[in-house]
């Protein structure tokens, strides 16, 4: 296993990193006791896995060693002292099952104790989604910490300069030590908010990448592969909670459309113009499984409800075929669970397949009278498609024309101002 | 432990002229149960806002230092291990019930020396 290709190398860190940034972390902070030292210990020994593993091999276990190299750095830095200069000491639990003594060099450490390492990144999770921190605040904490991307990744793609992402993140880590915000499990009682919180952090994450909220392109595909990649790990470490396997599945069914939501100049198109031999069939049927699993399981929450609606939107085999009486049934029943402007816009887009644009076009507007939605550029747009398919283009352009002044993604901007252009 | 400051955010301090009697009971009655848990450390009801007068700079001004719909009515110190638990305490305020709301933060430092009396 000697003298490994450099490429070789350099593929197994990559994999290790993408799969197991998460697990190394939570488990040196429990050594560290302090984020910062914690993911400078997990960096270096990433980075000393690159030099060293061409020449001895890539170990049985790389996550073992990795981790087993990290939490050695973090003890042999509170060996010299270092952290107590640190200002970002953290408040860690007791462990409940204390680790094995971490000296052997692979594989052992994984193995023994996966629950407890299961453990440890979901304290990573519950960390990072406190809802002492703001919510930009929680996302950028997240991709930093439970994924690992570097500081400059996401400040590119939360599209903030590197110099603002990282001191937003200094200052959550800064509140996280001073505030002494816990390093733990939420109680039983607490778990359903907190829960409800690192749910929305995953989901806003991936909204933020299906449809970029600014930019040139409509999809930013590094934003949806982690947040797929969050849901797909919260589902392995809490296999029970529904509204975990409802966010994957709604995900995984949302994501299935990525390579058909634009052409081949990056123009969007719309979903009954979607080439649906294209969607990702695998993807849906993983979703399919876990929204029948979900609902048979007892009533269903947010997520589970909204991957079932996307789910029936993915399964017609033609537009036209959709089941349009039920995606309305459905919304009813988010509305109940959620009850959301967002919910009722969208709601009303199935109602103007089931009984016409009119119907639909009233309850946009008994909407729009509330003003709650009155900067959503999608509710100027559906309305303006309502308008457009009663022949009324005039009010159809001006809507659009509202649309547009709202929308900051350029993908969207040319739709929207081709369908202006086209009613006047 | 660590030492946490809850502000009372309320329409007016507890003890402001429109105080019934129940509100201040009620207020009463949260601050016995903290004493009673052995967490509070020090408390201070204020008086009315009417009573309050603000320096910036060299201009002294009648009322609050920040015009809003609430005012500080009052803070005291707790005791509590960890953020979480110093939230579910401050929580229990009943003014987070009625309106008004808690800030909590975290003590860097704090004196405090029994009044002078005359």
């Amino acid at each position: 296993m000697s003298d490994l290709s450099p490429a070789a190398v350099a593929a197994a860190v990559a994999d290790a990193h993408r799969r197991g940034w998460a697990i190394v972390l939570a488990s040196t902070v429990r050594v560290a006791r302090d984020l910062d030292l914690a993911e400078e210990c997990v960096q270096e020994a990433y980075a000393s896995a690159l030099a060293t593993w061409p020449r001895d091999g890539i170990p049985a276990s790389p996550l073992g060693w990795l981790t087993t190299a990290a939490r050695r750095r973090a003890i042999d830095a509170h060996r010299r002292e270092q952290v107590l200069r640190s200002k970002l000491s953290l408040l860690v639990e007791p462990e409940e099952h204390p680790a094995h003594e971490v000296e052997d060099p692979a594989g052992v450490w994984v193995g023994q104790a996966a629950d407890h390492v299961s453990d440890e990144r979901l304290r990573l999770v519950f960390l990072c989604c406190h809802p002492a921190l703001a919510q930009e605040a929680q996302l950028a904490l997240t991709l930093r910490l439970v994924c690992g991307v570097p500081t400059a990744d996401i400040a590119r793609s939360l599209l903030v300069s590197e110099t603002t992402m990282s001191a937003r993140l200094t200052r959550a880590k800064k509140k996280i030590s001073t505030a002494r915000i816990p390093f733990r499990m939420p109680t039983h009682a607490e778990l359903p908010d907190r829960l409800r919180g690192a749910l929305g952090v995953i989901h806003l994450l991936f909204t933020m990448g299906h449809t970029a909220p600014s930019g040139a392109s409509l999809v930013r595909t590094d934003l949806v592969e982690q947040a797929v990649h969050l849901a797909r790990m919260l589902r392995g470490l809490m296999p029970d909670e529904r509204e975990v396997c409802g966010l994957l599945a709604l995900l995984l069914v949302t994501d299935a459309r990525r390579s058909t939501r634009v052409d081949d100049q990056g123009r969007l198109v719309p979903l009954a113009e979607q080439d649906r031999s294209r969607w990702d069939r695998k993807a849906v049927a993983e979703a399919h499984a876990f929204i029948v699993a979900g609902l048979r399981a007892g009533p269903p929450g947010r997520y589970l409800l909204q991957a079932a609606i996307a789910s029936l939107y993915a399964e017609a085999a033609t537009f036209e075929e959709t089941d349009w009486p039920q995606i309305v049934r459905l919304y009813d029943q988010l509305l109940s669970v959620w009850p959301s402007p967002v919910v009722a816009l969208n709601r009303a887009v199935a109602v103007a397949q089931v009984s016409g644009p009119a119907q639909a076009l009233a309850e946009v507007e008994g909407l729009e009278a509330t003003g709650a939605l009155e900067s959503y550029q999608y509710l100027h747009a559906i309305k303006a498609d309502l308008l457009a398919r009663q022949g009324r283009r005039e009010e159809a352009a001006a809507a659009y024309r509202r649309a547009l002044e709202l929308t900051r993604n350029d993908a969207e901007r040319a739709f929207l101002a081709e369908r202006a252009g086209q009613g006047t | 432990m660590a030492q946490y400051a809850v502000l009372i955010y309320a329409a007016d301090a507890a003890h402001g002229e429109n105080a019934s009697p129940e509100e201040l009971e009620m207020h009463g009655r949260h601050a016995r149960e903290l004493e009673d848990a052995g967490c509070m450390t020090a408390a201070f009801a204020l008086e009315s806002i009417a009573t309050a007068t603000s320096i910036r700079g060299d201009a002294v001004t009648d009322g609050p230092f920040l015009e809003g719909k609430e005012v500080v009515a009052g803070f005291y110190i707790i005791e509590a291990p960890d953020l979480d638990e110093a939230l579910r305490v401050a929580g229990r305020n009943p003014v987070t019930r009625y309106g008004g709301g808690v800030e909590v933060r975290p003590v860097a430092g704090s004196f405090v020396r029994e009044p002078v009396t005359r």
